[in-house]
């Protein structure tokens, strides 16, 4: 009967996602995996040099960047996270709460280009100035991902803070505690896992940034040694060569996207899973 | 069980997930007249009214045994249209659900359920759906205006005129007066009384009071059990059983 | 007594440390803002958005960067509101939490958190070269559309919860069957909410680089079919910054690329406000 029809079409319909994974990580794999076959895993990953003319391959510098850049957009962004978290739910009164909740939304709204476009035109040269080095480095892309991955540990972080029960704060000032003796010994440790999923998912998204990356990290395929090097990530390696590689080159870039997509996959559902589990 | 009754319910016992909410209900409801479920509270009368027009099969993890027959028919037979079932029994629910929509869209939403649009027929149902409900002349200048603008006693007229738009067999309502002024009250009763001439009407009142007023016969619910039923003279003046003296007398409720 | 005052100093530091952090990100933003739209503004005339860019973007205007954009939201929104709407009716209406709709959110969980540089990489492999749409706005547009999903999927879910179950209950004790409730009750109710959905998808849409530049191309000649290549804004934006063709361009380019954006998501936060003032 046509009630039986329809219910099957949107089933169909909400299959769709799981469908549009299911191709991604198919045709990802179908396109990356022969190289990494062809020139071994352990080539691929551990390979320090990365000359696609010379069919070489490695992209260990790529994953080291990544990490690096990731290392210190957390080592930025999750003070300064939490600082604002705590500012928004607690040290202010609900009503300029609510004109700070849009800002950070437009914060998360604002496109890469340009976050990247103002780390090009006002970071860079402040660094190469005042610490040296070419200026597009590690430090220029750190500063830049912390800030862009703000939204995401604000937002998630504040939901933990807002769902504890008011019984905990109320219990924690009673005995004794002052303000910040509540936030900091009782409020944060008890919304301890949301505020970590978050993190984790600020740093998938820092993981997965690509064009503001490409605009300041500079284009130095080796391994980093210092926060002011110049570097390539796993993003940007994809990112700026994708538009004349062909062959194996294409291929191996495809394949610098499974590693991608394995890191981020990982940790997106390590911060579901703690998610979850914190809802029950 | 009497032939040429409407509603047969037998040996009817009914489970919301593991607590049972009736248990074991044998009742006859007769044409055309007005029966009175009532009791004290979360004794299953709002159960059993939305188990007759399965309203029970939204709810997850319900199970009953036992059956209940319109007309005849065992209504929990799959080959049963839910919706026309659902059209025959019309409920009128205890807070006024008036649909976001104007007073006209909100009676014409059943017909229009069953492709009634044709303007000039579907203006006459709600006219008529309207006046039944002694809700017209109040009403009929602002037909196309937003119906949660209506007070609570209009609204509650509205949500009967809404039932009777598709000309049901039966009309339950449940504890219909419930938030209304006494005047609203009265005027909703004499409706019903009025209404009896062409529907059989199940009423679960406000009080027992109301119940009195308006009843042809009643059913004492209490914790699930169907305690007596009878001639509302009867039950509320020479109860049969212990509990129900105690409740219509006021030792507890 | 000295115990107490190292306390108090203790909150006094911490708090004074967090107001630093929070103004210091407010400030950033602006700051950020600020810098683009000062240099971009005066770039703004109505020359600039009616010409089209002349000489890879040196001089004229935007012309054909907002019809690319505009093309490519639109196919996007046309494929991605459907396809999420109807999987958020399926998971709120047609199911309860079952081993279905636990995977579908664990799909569209995932989705989400797919970096756009993958999609890119998938829209190329699957629409420009296997299903042979190439650079186009087809391609752009369908990549597009399974980068929305999730959002579309997750703000019609919290509207079409935020239908009153009561409303569902008068529907079907008229007689209504499943899709007649939904159809004329719940999705009528949640459209607001819906639409904000859509309009913060659009936002996000605009802003979108990556994965734009590998499926849609980057040509700068109009489109005359759906199968044609183009430049979106953020594309032009991002290749007038890096190649360094102009700065007046590029600035001017990003002012309007920030304008958009913040109008959206400012129609956005004023429904979302109006749409919850509206349900209390």
């Amino acid at each position: 009967m046509k009630e039986k029809i329809i219910e099957k079409i949107l089933l169909l319909i909400a299959l769709s996602s799981i469908l549009i994974l299911a191709l991604i990580t198919f045709f990802i794999f179908e396109e990356g995996l022969p190289l990494i076959m062809k020139i071994g895993p352990k080539a691929f990953l551990l390979g320090e040099k990365w000359i696609p003319s010379k069919g070489l391959f490695g992209i260990f510098p790529m994953i080291a960047s990544s990490f690096w850049v990731t290392f210190g957009a957390l080592l930025f962004g999750i003070p300064l996270g939490l600082a604002c978290t705590i500012f928004i739910s607690e040290l202010i009164p609900p009503s300029i709460g609510t004109l700070f909740r849009p800002a950070i939304q437009l914060l998360a709204a604002i496109p890469s280009v340009i976050y990247g476009f103002w780390g090009l035109i006002v970071l860079v040269p402040l660094i190469r100035n005042y610490f040296g080095g070419p200026g597009l480095s590690i430090l220029a892309g750190s500063l830049v991902l912390g800030f862009m991955i703000l939204p995401t540990i604000i937002t998630i972080s504040e939901d933990s803070l807002k769902a504890l029960p008011p019984s905990y704060k109320a219990g924690a000032l009673a005995l004794g505690a002052t303000h910040w003796q509540t936030i900091w010994r009782v409020l944060i440790p008890a919304a301890r896992s949301g505020i970590v999923a978050s993190i984790i998912l600020g740093m998938g998204r820092a993981i997965g940034e690509t064009m503001a990356m490409i605009m300041i990290l500079g284009n130095a395929v080796k391994m980093p040694s210092s926060f002011l090097d110049s570097a390539r990530t796993l993003t940007t390696n994809i990112g700026i060569e994708m538009g004349y590689a062909s062959g194996d080159h294409r291929q191996a870039l495809f394949a610098t996207g499974i590693i991608l997509f394995f890191i981020i996959m990982a940790l997106n559902t390590l911060a579901i899973f703690l998610s979850r589990r914190r809802v029950h | 069980m009497s032939q040429g009754s409407k509603i047969v319910i037998k040996d009817f016992t009914f489970y919301y997930d593991s607590s049972q909410a009736l248990r074991n209900i044998n009742l006859a409801i007769r044409p055309k007249e007005i029966f009175t479920i009532f009791g004290p509270a979360r004794s299953g009368k709002t159960t059993i009214l939305k188990s007759l027009n399965r309203l029970t099969d939204l709810t997850l993890g319900t199970r009953h045994t036992g059956a209940i027959f319109l007309d005849g028919i065992d209504i929990y037979d799959p080959k049963v249209d839910l919706t026309q079932l659902r059209r025959r029994i019309g409920m009128v629910f205890d807070l006024p659900t008036a649909l976001p929509m104007s007073i006209f869209d909100n009676v014409a939403y059943g017909p229009r359920l069953i492709k009634i649009v044709q303007g000039k027929r579907l203006a006459e149902i709600v006219e008529k759906a309207l006046r039944s409900a002694v809700l017209w002349e109040e009403v009929k200048d602002r037909l196309h205006t937003s119906a949660l603008r209506l007070s609570g006693g209009q609204q509650q007229r509205l949500c009967l005129a809404r039932t009777l738009a598709l000309e049901p067999e039966v009309l339950m309502l449940d504890e219909p007066c419930s938030g209304l002024d006494p005047i609203s009250t009265a005027s909703i009763e004499e409706t019903l009384v009025q209404l009896k001439k062409d529907y059989t009407i199940i009423l679960v009142p406000h009080n027992i009071q109301q119940a009195s007023r308006v009843a042809d016969r009643a059913g004492f619910f209490l914790n699930g059990d169907l305690v007596e039923e009878g001639t509302v003279y009867q039950i509320f003046t020479k109860p049969l059983d212990k509990r129900t003296e105690d409740y219509v007398t006021g030792r507890f409720g | 007594m000295i115990i107490n005052r190292t306390r108090y100093l203790t909150q006094g530091i911490a708090k004074i440390l967090i107001w630093m952090g929070a103004l210091s990100t407010i400030a950033v933003m602006i700051l950020i803002l600020f810098q683009i739209l000062k240099e971009g503004l005066p770039v703004l005339t109505l020359r600039f958005f009616l010409e089209s860019p002349k000489s890879m973007g040196r001089e004229g205007g935007i012309f054909s960067t907002l019809i690319g954009t505009a093309a490519l939201t639109v196919v996007a929104i046309l494929v991605g509101a459907p396809f999420g709407v109807g999987t958020a009716v399926f998971l709120r209406e047609y199911t309860q939490e079952s081993k279905i709709s636990r995977v579908i959110r664990f799909g569209t969980d995932c989705l989400a958190g797919v970096p756009s540089i993958i999609f890119g990489l998938f829209g190329f492999v699957f629409f420009v070269i296997k299903l042979n749409m190439g650079w186009s706005i087809l391609s752009g547009g369908l990549t597009l559309s399974a980068m929305i999903l999730p959002t579309v999927i997750s703000t019609a879910e919290e509207s079409i919860k935020a239908v009153p179950n009561s409303y569902r209950e008068v529907s079907y004790s008229l007689g209504g069957t499943r899709w007649q409730t939904v159809t004329r009750v719940v999705l009528p109710n949640a459209l607001p909410g819906i639409f904000t959905g859509i309009l913060l998808s659009i936002g996000r849409s605009i802003g979108e680089t990556a994965a734009v530049i590998l499926t849609a191309g980057s040509s700068l000649v109009m489109p005359t079919s759906l199968f044609s290549p183009i430049r979106t804004m953020s594309v032009h934006f991002y290749i007038l910054a890096r190649e360094g063709i102009s700065m007046e361009m590029a600035y001017g380019t990003g002012a309007a690329l920030i304008l958009l954006v913040l109008m959206i998501n400012m129609v956005a936060q004023w429904l979302i406000n109006r749409y919850i003032r509206h349900r209390t």
